[in-house]
């Protein structure tokens, strides 16, 4: 099993849900987040007074997949989010050691 | 038995007294009415009275005046609360967003009580040139048949409708300053400064500007005005009193104070301009029956101050829109609320004496003079005036009160001025040289009397009981530290 983690510009959300739906993927975690990379942050003027934020918000996607179809999920993501700019995001994939479906006791790919 | 009946010889002949002088009285107060009803008449047909008596005055009272000088000081309140104190939560941080709040809200009701106590006494009695006298403490003699007088000869309105139309002024002036120091001053300190601030300052320049003894009686007492009444200036719904007066005395504030921790190093973004735009625009209509009410009666130049406070108001904010365009190369909507203040600021002295037209230029001016105090000067000369009260209502207040030197002029279409030395009133000769002169002078007195009055008290509470939290405090935000609770618990 494969832990996959997206960090995405926020508007791709509904693209990368729906591709991923479509996949057959049957669940997600999506947390609001702030971070930098190369893409610059923004700045902002009140009454002439000038703050530059560091942080820009973003999107962080969690999906625990099976090994078969991690590759998959990776390339659908990365298809969906893309807008061919700086600051697009990254996805990260980690091993996943176990998963169990708390209401059943399930575990292994059964339980994603 | 026969004690008894002593008694009740001495009750029956009191009773009889009493009844005799009743009588008595309620004769006298019939052949006042009597008397005063063909008074009242021959007004009609001969013209004004002179110094006419309370019962004359009681003829001279128009329900559309009366009305309108009541919802006018409703208008003026919801200026304070909640405009004001949205307009200025909305620009702090979260964590010190109930702090503005429940500062605006204490300020007002404390000013409130003050007014009745002794403010309204030593403002609008007849006293020294710089302050009225103790009369009427505790509104001492003012009732519902004591009557306050207007712009016109022989109009009258209701003296207690005065006194809660201005009270809702001397409620707002201190709030304003507040936002000058906002995010990092004790709660206790800022309520003494209040109420001795408008003690020393705002009665005293209240009066200075605003008293005199009305058109009926002034010919007969032409020296019976304020100080700057007398000179000539004019300030037709409080540029002086209320803008500059509370605009020096924040700035004096922020600086004896000190800047906030992180200023310049952290970011201090505001944190919901939702509020700020709310507030402003409760602001805008409120302000209608700042200028529009302060002519003191319902009639043409209320007309006149209303759509001056309007146009110029619309004017400031798409000023400020367009500087920002070309500045920023974004126009902001805290900019356009700032320039809609700005202007309805600049507008304030002038409302009732400037035409539309000219209403729009000094709109206009007031945006482009406060956006370079705002985000030039004070960046330059690196005060901490956190919402801009100096930048906006003092030199949003000077234009207007120079301005109003300029605009009053007949030639430009201004109502110029009356001269109520002559009975009846008559159209002066207007010099609007002399006029910008006199303008100035009242403004530097302000300046002055604010100034050194606000320092003097900023420094003795400094030094007493202190002005600043803690670091930690303002670091936590003065909501929790200081009041025990916050603004949102999402």
């Amino acid at each position: 099993m494969k832990f996959i983690i997206a960090i995405i510009k926020p508007f791709r959300l509904d693209e990368v849900r729906e591709a991923l739906t479509s996949l057959g993927i049957a669940g997600m975690t999506v947390t609001e987040v702030k971070g930098f990379g190369r893409q610059k942050g923004q700045t902002e003027i009140y009454r002439g007074a000038e703050y530059t934020t560091n942080m820009v918000p973003k999107l962080k996607i969690e999906i625990a997949a099976s090994d078969d179809i991690a590759p998959q999920v990776v390339e659908t993501i990365q298809a969906a989010a893309n807008t061919d700019s700086i600051g697009d995001g990254k996805i990260f994939v980690l091993d996943l050691a176990a998963a169990t479906r708390i209401r059943t006791g399930e575990t292994g790919d059964t339980a994603l | 038995m026969k004690p008894l009946h002593k008694i009740g010889a001495v009750v029956g002949t009191t009773a009889l007294s009493f009844f005799v002088s009743a009588q008595a009285w309620a004769q006298e107060v019939a052949e006042q009415v009597a008397e005063a009803a063909p008074a009242v008449a021959e007004a009609v047909a001969e013209g004004p009275i002179k110094a006419p008596t309370v019962e004359q005055m009681a003829g001279m009272v128009d329900k559309g005046d009366t009305t309108w000088m009541l919802i006018s000081s409703v208008l003026v309140l919801m200026m304070s609360i909640p405009g004001l104190a949205l307009f200025y939560g909305g620009l702090v941080r979260t964590k010190n967003m109930l702090s503005v709040l429940m500062q605006v809200l204490t300020i007002v009701s404390v000013a409130a009580l003050v007014w009745v106590s002794w403010g309204y006494s030593m403002a609008f009695t007849s006293g020294s040139p710089f302050v009225g006298g103790f009369d009427k403490m505790f509104l001492a003699g003012v009732d519902g048949t004591t009557f306050a007088a207007t712009f016109s000869n022989n109009v009258y309105i209701p003296e207690l409708a005065f006194v809660i139309f201005q009270m809702t002024f001397a409620c707002i002036t201190p709030a304003l300053i507040v936002g000058a120091f906002a995010e990092r001053i004790k709660f206790t300190p800022l309520i003494i400064f209040t109420v001795l601030w408008l003690t020393l300052c705002y009665f005293p320049v209240a009066h200075m500007v605003w008293y005199w003894a009305g058109p009926d009686f002034l010919p007969d007492a032409p020296t019976d005005t304020g100080f700057l009444w007398g000179m000539g200036a004019l300030d037709f719904a409080g540029g002086t009193v209320v803008h500059i007066n509370a605009g020096i005395a924040g700035l004096v504030g922020c600086l004896v104070i000190g800047k906030r921790l992180g200023y310049k190093t952290e970011n201090m973004p505001p944190h919901s301009l939702v509020m700020t735009m709310i507030g402003a625009s409760l602001l805008w209509v409120g302000w209608f029956g700042f200028n529009a009410g302060s002519n003191l009666e319902a009639n043409g130049v209320t007309a006149v101050a209303f759509i001056n406070t309007f146009v110029a108001t619309a004017a400031a904010t798409v000023a400020w829109a367009v500087i920002e365009q070309i500045v920023h190369k974004k126009p902001s909507l805290l900019g356009a609320a700032t320039g809609a203040v700005a202007g309805l600021v600049a507008i304030t002295p002038a409302s009732g004496l400037a035409a539309p037209m000219t209403s729009i230029l000094l709109g206009f001016t007031a945006s482009i003079v406060c956006f370079f105090f705002v985000t030039t000067v004070k960046n330059k000369m690196g005060y901490d005036d956190s919402l801009d009260v100096f930048g906006v209502h003092c030199i949003g207040g000077i234009v207007g009160a120079i301005g109003t030197g300029i605009v009053a002029d007949p030639a430009l279409g201004g109502q110029g001025f009356f001269d109520y030395t002559v009975f009846p009133a008559a159209v002066g000769e207007y010099d609007m040289a002399a006029q910008v002169i006199t303008q100035i002078k009242a403004v530097g007195i302000t300046i002055l009397w604010s100034g050194v009055v606000s320092a003097i008290l900023f420094y003795a509470l400094k030094f007493t009981i202190g002005l600043r939290p803690s670091e930690e405090v303002e670091q936590a935000g003065l909501d929790i530290a200081e009041h025990g609770e916050r603004a949102y618990n999402y």
